[in-house]
């Protein structure tokens, strides 16, 4: 046997901090607002690897947007973007404490991440089908998808749109372009790549925009799907949302450590851009970078949205077991409202009042909603009838099926 | 065998290549109506080629499958009168074959892929089990998959353990899925058409050993072409055989025999070697299965033999056994035989002690006649 001139031994990578450790977020190499550059969203992708290790933000720390990447928006989509994220932030809220009071069985918030859903949600049409994960409710929250609709499906009540059949908050929606979610991570990616390739190939207008955190792209589809995306130049837009956590694991060990997710769209020769995602402006015009770009025939785009899963993972997780508790606070990007809500203060199209009557606004149309889907009923107080069960496994029943909703007696 | 010295000879196990009916390759649809003899390869390819040409929403892609035609030609010049974009070649990544024809079909399209071996559908299982199979009812139908997976299968080639296997009773667990097998070439398009026309996700298995001709498992006599059977004469026009119909490729007295693919010419050959008068019925699609084509013909007969190629613990024969002892328990005179492959990976060498032939089917046949004994 030959001697190795170290002993060998494995590495594990560990995060920045544990319970109990004061959060340490030096590490990371965050660019100033307004200091990378905005190459055209038209040209050659090898001649802008560098936005795959940059950071492209808008809004400085005083709530200033500065830079080339400035979208520029009026005041009205500023302050119809803060209220669609107030509002997410609202309904996550009464939906985490409506599973902790047994009204359901399970939620997921996507504290802290809210910018994302909601800018892209606003921007791209409800013809443009969206591929999400369980982590973007702010899609449909901005394409104005009915809050009775999705509180129904989370207690899988009579009026659940799909029936009692899915575990809460995997919503669908063809009309609203929020593909049917599922529990099985990073499958929707390709898919995503596939329902673009569909609309290339029928001469449609129509883009594919697509999700996957950082945890999941270590599974094989996101790497099928960035390889069938360059290959047959998709119009997609294919978004990771690095939340530096998966459940318990840190992005490291997704290989968050040894380069930046954005970076992985390299290899295949597709553009990346790598955003702050708590900054509002920043992925609104990320996102209408990459749209510019496969709107003119170019191809999908990868984009890493930066940023920090502030709530636990599920109603099932304590994060206080695995990272240190203040981390989210400490998150170097802040939080995505409080930062619109700064800069809409600084252009003078905003104040605290308004804020403050925007969040009772938020509260009062959960309390709504909430009062009406209670009404019809929460989990195992009111469902679908059974006999829906066994429908839509196929077109048309199968003499099995037929069979068994007899034995149950429906 | 490895893939590199994977070639046509390997494949056809003494088949010639002008068995092969270049002939009668399938004319194009403006040719009109008319019969003409194909083998399965053409069938299928005339399937596509038909469908193709009436639906623009239908798009054909695999690895090699583009301007090739398929590493055994099924989807031969497609390329050619289509298009580049509706028969393309795809990357090796069976997973994002299957992953992005879902996408297809959620847009609206009705995408049919190849897999190049069955024995490499594994890493689409999870985008078939997961999502395709289940699209339909997690959506409560706003999303669908009508797309169509098709994928040589079975053994009798020398295909070593990765160019044989039937995985057919993986896909036939699974709530949400057709699974079909042709075993002629009048079925293989027919069937082949009604899947891709079916708004269900379907997995369509094609036997390999019987594209360039029927396969009775006497390996050891001369392979005789698809020309001479009546099941190779295949309208030019499109047409549909229905899924969930089984074809009683034998009436008889005795004993029922359930088999599908290349397994009917086998129960036919066994039926005869055992001189026994076996009704042979070719089950066509597994799901949905013809029950009640199985169950008229066991209390006819009495007796049922399931003969498959896949191993059998767990195989789609456990399945119709547990069926036909629920349904017809009282007409039974002896226990139901399963002659099926072994519990074991598919062997190289031992390829005609593997695979379950004449002589084994006979067997189980005789002893069926015998109260099981
Ligand atoms: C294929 C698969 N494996 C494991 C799981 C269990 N699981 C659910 S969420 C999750 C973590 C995902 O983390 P990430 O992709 O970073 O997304 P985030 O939850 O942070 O938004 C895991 C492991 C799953 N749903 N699917």
């Amino acid at each position: 046997m030959k001697k190795n001139t170290k002993p060998l031994s494995l590495r594990v990578p560990e995060p920045s901090g544990r319970p109990g450790d004061t959060p340490d977020f030096s590490h990371l190499k965050l660019d100033a607002a307004g200091a990378v550059a905005r190459p055209d969203a038209l040209a050659d992708p090898h001649e802008m690897r560098d936005m795959a290790f940059r950071l492209v933000r808008v809004l400085d720390d005083s709530g200033k947007a500065v830079g080339p990447w400035d979208p520029k928006l009026d005041p009205e989509t500023l302050r119809r973007g803060l209220k669609a994220m107030v509002l997410t932030r609202a309904f996550d809220d009464r939906m985490h404490r409506a599973h902790r009071q047994g009204k359901t069985s399970f939620y997921m918030k996507c504290t802290g991440e809210e910018a994302i859903a909601v800018a892209q949600g606003m921007i791209l049409p409800a013809e443009d089908m969206g591929f999400p994960t369980y982590r973007q409710q702010g899609l449909l929250i901005a394409r104005g998808y009915p809050l009775v609709d999705m509180m129904n499906q989370i207690y899988s009540n009579a009026s659940d749109p799909i029936k009692g059949r899915q575990l809460p908050i995997m919503y669908s929606s063809r009309d609203y372009g929020f593909f049917t979610i599922s529990g099985n991570l990073g499958t929707q990616v390709p898919q995503a790549v596939g329902w673009a390739m569909a609309s290339a190939y029928k001469g449609d207008d129509r883009l594919a925009i697509s999700w996957i955190g950082d945890g999941a792209t270590a599974e094989g589809d996101f790497h099928n799907a960035l390889t069938f995306a360059a290959v047959y130049r998709a119009p997609v837009i294919l978004n990771i949302v690095n939340n530096q956590w998966a459940i318990s694991s840190f992005q490291g060990i997704a290989g968050g450590l040894e380069t930046t997710f954005a970076s992985k769209a390299i290899g295949y020769g597709l553009p990346a851009l790598r955003v702050d995602g708590n900054d509002f402006l920043a992925v609104w015009a990320a996102t209408q970078w990459a749209e510019e770009r496969a709107r003119a025939n170019r191809g999908a785009t990868v984009i890493e949205l930066f940023t920090y899963r502030g709530a636990p993972h599920s109603t099932s997780d304590d994060p206080s077991r695995y990272r240190p508790g203040d981390e989210h606070e400490k998150w170097p990007l802040g939080d995505p409202i409080a930062r619109l809500k700064q800069h809409l203060i600084a252009l003078g199209e905003w104040s605290d009042e308004q804020q403050e009557a925007a969040e009772k606004d938020a509260a009062e149309q959960v309390r709504a909603a909430g009062k009406e889907s209670e009404a019809i009923g929460t989990l195992g107080q009111s469902r679908p009838s059974v006999k829906t069960m066994f429908e839509d496994v196929f077109a048309t029943e199968d003499w099995r099926l037929v069979e068994q909703r007899r034995e149950v007696g429906v | 065998m490895s893939e590199q010295t994977f070639t046509e000879a390997d494949r056809n196990d003494g088949i010639e290549p002008d068995m092969v009916d270049q002939d009668h390759a399938p004319k194009s649809t403006a040719a009109g109506s008319g019969t003409v003899p194909m083998n399965m390869i053409q069938a299928l390819n005339s399937a596509l080629d038909t469908k193709m040409a009436e639906d623009p929403n239908v798009l054909s892609f695999g690895e090699d499958a583009g301007y090739f035609g398929g590493v055994f030609r099924v989807t031969d010049k497609l390329q050619e009168k289509h298009g580049l974009t509706r028969s393309f070649d795809a990357p090796i990544s069976e997973c994002g074959i299957v992953a992005t024809a879902i996408g297809m079909g959620a847009y609206g399209l009705r995408p049919v892929v190849e897999i190049q071996f069955a024995d490499y559908i594994y890493p689409a299982y999870d985008q078939i089990v997961s999502e395709a199979a289940k699209l339909r009812y997690r959506s409560a139908g706003m999303f669908t998959s009508p797309i169509t997976v098709r994928s040589p299968y079975g053994g009798g080639i020398f295909g070593g353990q990765t160019h044989s296997q039937s995985p057919e009773s993986l896909f036939t667990h699974i709530a949400g899925l057709k699974v079909v097998v042709p075993s002629n070439p009048y079925d293989a398009k027919g069937l082949l058409t009604a899947c891709i026309e079916d708004d269900d996700p379907t997995i369509f298995f094609e036997p390999k050993r019987l594209y360039n001709g029927p396969f009775d498992g006497w390996h050891e006599k001369p392979v005789s072409p698809w020309k001479a059977q009546e099941l190779a004469q295949v309208p030019t026009e499109k047409y549909t055989v229905p899924l969930g119909k089984a074809r009683i490729m034998k009436e008889g007295a005795d004993v029922t025999i359930l088999a599908w693919g290349t397994m009917v010419w086998v129960s036919l050959a066994g039926g005869e070697h055992a001189g026994v008068d076996a009704e042979v019925i070719d089950l066509r699609s597994l799901v949905p299965l013809d029950i009640e084509a199985i169950e008229a013909s066991v209390k006819k007969t009495g007796r049922c033999v399931i003969v498959h190629e896949a191993p059998k613990t767990s195989g789609y024969g456990a399945e119709l056994s547990a069926l036909v002892q629920e349904r017809c328990f009282y007409h039974l005179e002896a226990p139901i035989a399963r002659v099926c492959g072994w519990d074991t990976p598919y062997p190289h060498a031992f390829e005609w002690e593997y695979f379950p032939g004449p002589e084994r089917v006979a067997e189980a046949l005789k002893s069926t006649m015998n109260g099981g004994r």
